[in-house]
């Protein structure tokens, strides 16, 4: 085993880092109040490469690898947990599936344009019957000539406002969830609406839509895999997605952590630093210790995706644990900031809001839980 | 010991119940969002009799005890936080201070004004370098003649801007410390009391929380409260009575999430069946509802403490800081429950996440709360 990131990890954290605090972190807090995406900032991102970060070259991918990604968002997300989701639904939910059961032509027309940031991507699986019951859905595809006709709603699409979308449908409802079928669907298909966007609690500068399809055409050939394969793909995009939500809810904590730990040293009562009670102390060491062990699991995840061993129940620990710490973390954050922590004009408030998501999206802790159990009984 | 409520309770309690819900709940989410003082639901409080509940009946209150008082704050709070907090402060340390350490003259001058919503009282200790440790607060007050100058600044100031008479605390001379510390009742159009900006918050949005600033303000030595030197005092007696209040909305709280929760768990279907059916879903509802069981009997414990004239220090400061970490837990689990849709602002329990989180601050941190339980048990008590 080797705890040392390697110097070119090193180099991408720094890189990442900077123009986080460049780019993303000036306007973080103005997003948030407007609740404005910024497809701006997602350019920028692309122009430095980080829309493509796992993928070969040959897609138009910078040919680094998923331990890299899991750093970009860890350091977008320190900054702006909006910005942090963006790229991880891009490249998890979206590229991920394209480069795994795409086929040539799928990738040189749909990975490429993720890769290079020119398109931007989402992966539409949830219903409003459909939630952790995935299966449930209700959206259809059906045959006619060389097309498919979709019909159906999803909700809570992050990147709603985007170009290129993964959407799950049923193709035969006699089989289940072995009767799903994944399609790619670019946003000028006709028949395609973005419906409303999503009123939210946090990753208020993230874009939620409603997906809306209305006889929606989809050609053959951009049916991802073959049909019934639907249900397994979308399972198995999860499990890479859940790094990058574990990646995402390690950076909120980061910034929550540093921003408490800095307020702690600098303010004073009772004539002395207030990190000089143990109280608060003790609060930020367990806050550290739980970074520690969230960063540890994260990179463990995505290392042994990189390897392509199995992953699965490593990618589900290191979502629930770290997402589980940054709930924590942040509300305790705000509470070492004590009423200035809970006013908009400081950082934290927004942490510990874009916090919550990332212990219910991408699966439930409740379903990681689920997941956790059926590997550990072997 | 008893484990009932008296049938005199348990009616005012359903009446509270009845009347919040009906009054007050339809408006909450909206007044988040307006993010303005909820004026009318205020007048329909006042017109109840609900703004003096525990004000003696000389003084144009309802002459009701502590608990009743509580009660109320528990119902209104579970109907909107930020009407609970406008009404506890109003009531527990915008006119007890009046009541209990005002002259006759200040008493009759103000509290029947206050115990009938005619006036709304605030409470104005907070300062920017004066947080936890209260008594390190600068705003001063210089005799001069038969009046006091007062300089200074407070900040996050509930009811600031709608407030008619402000409890606010002042030195009389910084190098005598705590001692020096003096209360001024001072009415809002005072020359040179003005106030400043609105803070901008994560929750509790309809309780206007502002800045006050004193710029060479001159009041009559009439509105001093009590003697000079005893402002410390009197500001620590208030946040007892105070900090019940803030339990009992901390429990309203926690318990209109908790009710979110049940009724979506039961309702909502996944894999064929409620929700509630896993017992993933079923065991964290069932740790919600002991906590919130345990924050019930620890708040209406220290009602009783005090309407008895039992030292209460120790058990209010347990009751606010179990009721307000109840608060964040059930509120935080709340939104879990409900999914994705606990994360939208179409349903209210984000709302009620975020007005958790300040009752674990305000009124003194729960860090604060645990330093005091841990003075008492130093003590002995």
């Amino acid at each position: 085993m080797n705890f040392q990131l390697s110097a070119e990890h090193e180099m991408i954290r720094k890189m990442v880092r900077e123009f986080a605090q460049k780019e993303v972190a000036p306007t973080a807090a103005e997003r948030d109040e407007k609740e404005e995406f910024s497809r701006e900032i997602f350019d920028k991102m692309a122009g430095m490469g980080l829309t493509g970060i796992p993928w070969e070259e040959q897609y138009g991918g910078a040919g680094s690898d998923f331990l890299a990604y899991v750093i970009a968002v860890e350091e977008l997300s320190r900054v702006c947990g909006s910005t942090g989701v963006t790229l991880s639904a891009h490249i998890s939910l979206c590229s991920w599936p394209i480069w795994k059961y795409g086929t040539e032509e799928q990738k040189q027309k749909y990975l490429r344009r993720l890769a290079e940031g020119s398109a931007l991507g989402a992966y539409g699986l949830t219903e409003p019957s459909a939630g952790t019951d995935a299966g449930a859905m209700r959206t259809n595809a059906k045959v006619d000539g060389d097309n498919y006709i979709l019909n159906g709603t999803k909700i809570f699409i992050t990147n709603g406002d985007g170009d290129i979308f993964v959407v799950f449908a049923i193709t035969d409802k006699t089989k289940g969830a072995k009767g799903i079928s994944a399609f790619i669907v670019e946003k000028e298909f006709p028949g395609f609406r973005v419906g409303g966007h999503e009123k939210k609690l946090g990753i208020r500068a993230s874009s939620t839509c409603e997906l809306v399809f209305e006889d929606c055409i989809v050609p053959k050939e951009n049916l991802l895999g073959k049909e019934g394969d639907g249900f397994k793909i979308a399972m198995s995009t999860l499990d890479g997605g859940r790094n990058g939500i574990a990646a995402q809810a390690l950076g909120i904590a980061q910034g929550a952590f540093e921003a408490a730990l800095s307020y702690s040293q600098g303010r004073e009562q009772f004539g002395q630093p207030i990190f000089n009670f143990q109280a608060i102390s003790f609060m930020l060491s367990d806050m550290a210790t739980k970074i520690e062990a969230s960063r540890l699991l994260t990179y463990q995840a995505a290392w042994l995706e990189q390897q392509q061993l199995p992953y699965g129940k490593a990618s589900a620990m290191a979502k629930l644990y770290a997402s589980d710490a940054a709930m924590e973390i942040t509300t305790n954050a705000v509470q070492i900031f004590g009423g200035y922590g809970y006013s908009r004009e400081y950082p934290v408030e927004r942490m510990m809001r874009d916090a919550k998501i990332t212990q219910i999206y991408e699966g439930t802790n409740e379903v990681q839980r689920l997941v956790i159990s059926r590997y550990i009984k072997g | 010991m008893q484990f009932k409520l008296s049938d005199q309770h348990a009616m005012m309690h359903k009446m509270f119940h009845e009347f919040a819900q009906k009054e007050i709940a339809p408006y909450a989410a909206e007044n988040d969002i307006k993010a303005e003082f909820p004026a009318e639901i205020m007048k329909k409080l006042g017109a109840q009799g609900f703004m003096g509940i525990p004000i003696p009946e000389e003084y144009g209150g309802a002459g009701a005890d502590f608990l009743t008082y509580i009660l109320c704050i528990e119902e209104v709070s579970r109907a909107c936080a930020s009407t609970g907090v406008i009404l506890a402060v109003h009531t527990s340390v915008g006119t007890f201070p009046i009541l209990y350490f005002g002259t006759e003259e200040q008493k009759r001058k103000y509290v029947p004004k206050l115990a009938a919503g005619e006036y709304i009282g605030a409470f104005a200790l907070t300062e920017p370098g004066a947080g936890s440790d209260a008594s390190a607060l600068r705003t001063s007050a210089k005799r001069d003649g038969d009046d006091y100058v007062i300089n200074g600044s407070k900040i996050f100031i509930s009811n600031g801007g709608h407030a008619d008479v402000y409890t606010v605390f002042t030195t009389v001379d910084s190098k005598l410390g705590t001692k020096g510390i003096t209360a001024f009742l001072v009415d809002k159009d005072t020359p040179g009391f003005k106030v400043g900006s609105i803070e901008k918050k994560m929750g509790l949005n309809a309780d206007v929380t502002t800045e006050i600033i004193f710029e060479d303000c001159r009041v009559p030595a009439s509105q001093r409260l009590g003697k000079e030197g005893e402002g410390f005092k009197i500001a620590m007696s208030l946040l007892d009575g105070g900090r019940v209040g803030i339990g009992a909305q901390g429990l309203g709280i926690a318990q209109a999430a908790y009710d979110e929760a049940l009724k979506y768990a039961q309702f909502r279907e996944q894999f064929g069946q409620p929700i509630f059916n896993n017992q993933a879903i079923a065991f964290k509802l069932a740790d919600m509802a002991t906590r919130i069981e345990a924050a019930r009997l620890l708040v209406y414990q220290a009602a009783f403490r005090k309407e008895n004239g039992l030292p209460n220090g120790k058990q209010a400061s347990m009751a606010k800081m179990f009721a307000t970490d109840t608060a964040m837990y059930v509120a935080t689990e709340a939104v879990q429950i409900l999914g994705g849709y606990g994360y939208s602002r179409e349903y209210p329990v984000e709302r009620l996440m975020r007005d958790a989180k300040i009752t674990q601050i305000y009124e003194g941190t729960n860090q604060i709360q645990r330093l005091v339980i841990a003075k008492a048990l130093e003590k002995g008590l």
